[in-house]
């Protein structure tokens, strides 16, 4: 018997009993014999729990985290401080141990939560419609996709390469099930180049078209400029910026998602953190995900409810807008606490936050010989660099000189973009000190010295 | 109760923003007016003993499973326990950025390879991707596998088969995945109707999704025959692994003859729900459906373990970074824990439980007969309709007057086919006593309700709020709070 069954024999034999047959392997006798294990699981013994602990605390020991180098590695998750109020909700039995809000007279904290949260993410991304969450930003990405594709007829995605990898990838695998084409549009000096993006999107039966904000490389594309088309603008953002840069409802989106991670999430190894999805009035039965909505009881105090579930699997099955079903509720948690932990002037200050560092870390960095910026374009939390070196490789071997340094300099940009083959991708936070910005300047120069000196 | 965008006021903070540290450029300089945002977002402005007290009232107003009985059918509520909150925590594993180098990830990424081989050896197939955030998601990777498969045959198929007592997943992820569902009917004893199937399976069939033990918690004994019948048309069989919990080393779907797998790692293997996810649902498959898998895949090198994104024949991706590794430490720390051996008892508890809870409720057959009474697997279905014309009172009713018991209701009105319908899964982590309170607290409703109907009718009593008015809050949503200044 496990520690976390209580069944012990004389409960079995009495129970056995009040069923009406002699032994558990009765309990199974319509399992035909050639379906049947007949042996044991393949596994080691079951272990107590402080085996258990030392085991996964030796395993966790070998991975070099965030607090073991100073890291600028972003690219989709960051090193942000999540205050200690979060860790302490999210472990809360209430938050941590129910399952979706399918009895809402026994779940209003979770329901006014998910309220909470659409009502943060409506505000942030200002646009009116927000769900209460989806699994990460790539998987958000392929949902609007498919919005867009029960919205109209369309039979073609325009994508810039700015959008995230992983996104423009997610998309591809899933648009293929619904045999949509998807295009790509190239970036030119750090941004969508205009042009190309205008003649994409101006071509007949375009159903939606995506655009990241800032940009894979970091940039701040100029989002308003390329908005003008009746296909469904779905905007990737992160929120962690949206304090200062143009919100997306702002500027002709019909669709904004993002990553949420960076509001008080743990990086996790990649997850779980959660995806947000935000849309105009329009689109609101088309939404995937659970919604949550104000109503009354029948004393007419106000209370929460799951709604338009007529959209939802659950309801309206192979109709259903989406086949997802459990989604995020504690991570989303975690981050409409960040976001009212920041506060109104908070999420400003820590957008202006990142934006000074970005530009200073920027500037510093490329005064180093034969770094160059990749485009010109305003930066607020990463930036691209061009390093003078010779392809994704050597500029690995950097970043594992940079590693012995204590330093991670950040993401090798070649290994997805061919055409910056010596890219470099700088992330800041604000646990990234001035201090360590300008450590990092000094470790990268050394360490391209070595890798060059080597090569030569 | 107040919202947090209600309580506060101006100037209010929890949060102070750390020293710029750099030059204090302004903002205008280094963002035009064009990409600059003109008004903050209107998020909450409150100190943090507000704040916190504000989330941890709000908390009191949830049932939860630390706290009582969660018997809902389909969903494995099974107890969390915290070891694994605590190994999750871990610095190496929760601040371990996801494009780390995989040399310096090695103990996360061996943890992932042993928890693939674990739940190969669970489903009794070969290949494992962890990649799919919940069972939905492996769902959909599952027909797109499926998808890929044909294909790569040349092989153009556009139906896919799901009984009609499937989770409503199935049939939406079919049509997400450019299928078109056909139902299958379900035979006299609660299993796959044979002739049905025989019928309705051609060469346009890509894949039938099944699960089993099914949706009414029966175990279709037929199954050899329903894996013979689809895989003489070349179709795939799928197995929605939701009812895992009742078959862990019992039987395996793999040896059943299912080609994919997904596991709900949020039900059998105890990731705690949080209300609503995070899940996550890896996949297994067969050495055909492999060659398909999503990258990047995990490989075992001489070099230690790497992430292969190189796999010609991929579906490719389905989400960002690896997965929801939080919930695979929590998922290997629970097989660790329990053992192979511990792992069949969970099943074989799970099983006597629901026949134990079945037996004790089979009392009140007049008004709540069991649909397909026999011996079932880790969960069984109720059905309400004697109950409503005996007592006037609904499955809904009884539903509600449950929580004034302190219970969380089974699931109720699933699976469809069954009239007033509650499926009850009591999992293995339950007691006796437990199990037992709650059959007498389904008799005391009953006998209530012979007496005095209104009470089930307008319960419940005790909760936070009484019945919600939820046709009032789909026809005028209201989804987010609105602010007094936008209503001037």
């Amino acid at each position: 018997v496990s520690r976390y069954t209580a069944v012990a024999d004389s409960d079995r034999a009495e129970m056995l009993a009040r069923i009406g047959v002699g032994s558990i392997d009765e309990l199974f006798a319509g399992v035909p014999e050639g379906v049947r294990l007949g042996r044991p699981i393949d596994l080691p013994s079951g272990r107590g729990e402080q085996a258990v602990y030392a085991h996964l605390r030796e395993l966790a020991a070998r991975n070099v985290s965030v607090e073991d180098e100073v890291t600028f590695l972003g690219a989709g998750m960051y090193d942000v401080y999540s205050p200690a109020l979060i860790e302490m909700l999210m472990e809360r039995s209430e938050f941590l141990t129910p399952y979706t809000p399918y009895q809402p007279e026994v779940s209003q904290g979770g329901l006014q939560v998910m309220f909470e949260f659409q009502t943060a993410i409506s505000e942030l991304t200002a646009l009116p419609v927000s769900n209460a969450s989806v699994y990460e930003a790539p998987s958000a990405v392929a949902a609007a996709g498919y919005l867009a594709k029960l919205a109209n007829k369309g039979s073609k995605f325009v994508v810039s390469r700015g959008v995230h990898p992983h996104s423009r990838q997610t998309l591809a695998t899933l648009a293929k099930g619904y045999a949509i084409e998807v295009v790509e549009v190239p970036l030119k000096d750090g941004v969508t180049d205009p042009d190309r993006w205008k003649s994409a999107i101006g071509q007949d039966g375009v159903s939606a078209v995506f655009l990241q904000q800032p940009n894979f490389l970091g940039a701040v594309e100029e989002v308003a400029a390329l908005t003008d088309t009746e296909a469904v603008v779905t905007c990737i953002c992160d929120p962690q910026t949206l304090g200062i840069l143009r919100p997306p409802g702002d500027a002709g989106v019909d669709i904004a998602v993002g990553e949420g991670q960076s509001l008080g999430n743990r990086l996790d190894f990649g997850g779980p953190s959660f995806g947000f999805f935000a849309a105009t009035e329009e689109h609101l039965r088309r939404m995937p995900g659970r919604i949550a909505g104000e109503t009354r009881d029948a004393d007419g105090q106000r209370g929460f409810v799951l709604t338009l579930q007529t959209r939802e699997q659950h309801i309206r099955r192979e109709r259903a807008t989406s086949n997802i079903c459990t989604s995020q509720a504690l991570n989303a948690l975690a981050g409409v606490v960040y976001l009212a932990w920041l506060g109104r002037q908070g999420i400003v200050e820590l957008g202006e936050l990142l934006a000074r560092r970005t530009a200073f870390a920027r500037e510093l960095l490329v005064r180093i010989e034969g770094v160059e910026p990749i485009g010109e374009q305003p930066v607020v939390r990463e930036f691209a660099l061009t390093l003078p070196v010779r392809g994704p490789a050597e500029v690995d071997r950097v970043v594992a000189a940079c590693r012995r340094h204590g330093v991670h300099p950040g993401y090798t940009l070649g290994h997805d973009y061919p055409e910056f083959p010596d890219g470099l991708l700088v992330a800041i936070t604000e646990q990234r000190t001035r201090a360590e910005i300008e450590r990092l300047a000094a470790v990268l120069e050394a360490a391209l010295a070595e890798v060059r000196g080597g090569a030569r | 109760v107040k919202t947090i965008f209600e309580l506060g006021g101006a100037g209010r903070r929890a949060f102070s923003c750390p020293p710029t540290e750099v030059p204090e450029t302004p903002i205008a300089d280094l963002i035009p007016a064009a990409m600059r945002r003109r008004e903050g977002p209107r998020l909450p402005q409150v100190s943090e003993p507000e704040l916190v007290r504000h989330y941890v009232n709000l908390s009191k107003r949830n049932f939860d499973l630390d706290s009582g009985f969660y018997p809902l059918g389909s969903c494995t509520m099974k107890h969390n326990p915290r070891l694994h909150e605590r190994v999750a925590a871990l610095p190496g594993n929760a601040k371990l950025h996801p494009l780390q180098d995989p040399a310096a990830a090695q103990g996360a990424l061996e943890l992932m390879w042993n928890l693939q081989e674990a739940l190969a050896e669970i489903a009794g197939l070969p290949h494992v991707s962890l990649q799919p955030s919940a069972g939905s998601h492996g769902e959909l990777a599952g027909l797109l596998l499926t998808r890929a498969y044909h294909e790569d045959r040349g092989d153009r198929r556009t139906k896919v088969l799901t009984p009609d007592t499937a989770h409503g997943t199935n049939p939406a992820t079919v049509t997400m995945a450019g299928y078109e569902v056909v139902k299958v009917e379900t035979s006299a004893d609660g299993g796959v109707d044979l002739d049905d199937l025989r019928d309705k399976a051609d060469e346009d069939v890509a894949c039938l999704m099944l699960t089993n033990p099914n949706t009414l918690g029966l175990f279709d004994s037929n199954i050899e025959e329903i894996a013979a019948i689809v895989h003489r048309v070349g179709a795939t069989l799928y197995y929605d692994g939701a009812n895992l919990n009742a078959v862990m080393g019992v039987a395996r779907p793999g040896d059943m003859g299912f080609d994919i797998v997904h596991f709900n790692l949020h039900k059998t293997f105890t990731q705690p729900h949080g209300g609503g996810g995070p899940g996550s649902g890896p996949i297994a498959c067969s050495d055909r459906i492999e060659p398909y898998l999503m990258t990047p895949h995990l490989v075992r090198t001489e070099a230690g373990f790497g992430l292969d994104y190189d796999r010609p024949k991929s579906i490719g991706r389905l989400r960002g970074f690896q997965g929801n590794y939080g919930t695979f430490v929590r998922a290997y720390a629970y097989i660790c824990s329990l053992g192979g051996d511990g792992l069949k008892d969970a099943s074989e508890t799970a099983v006597l439980n629901a026949n134990y809870l079945k037996a004790r409720l089979a009392e009140y057959a007049d008004d709540l007969p069991i649909a397909f009474d026999r011996v079932c697997a880790h969960e069984f279905c109720l059905s309400g309709a004697p109950m409503k014309r005996n007592l006037g009172i609904s499955t809904l009713d009884l539903a509600k007057r449950l929580l004034d018991f302190g219970f969380h209701p089974p699931t109720v009105y699933f699976p469809l086919l069954v009239d007033e319908a509650l499926l009850v899964e009591p999992t293995e982590t339950e007691t006796k006593e437990t199990l037992d309170a709650f059959a007498d607290a389904i008799g005391e409703i009953l006998r209530e309700a012979a007496a005095d109907p209104e009470l089930a009718r307008q319960a419940p009593h005790s909760t936070p709020v009484r019945r919600l008015d939820e046709a009032g809050a789909a026809r005028n949503p209201v989804i987010r709070q609105r602010f007094e200044e936008d209503a001037r």
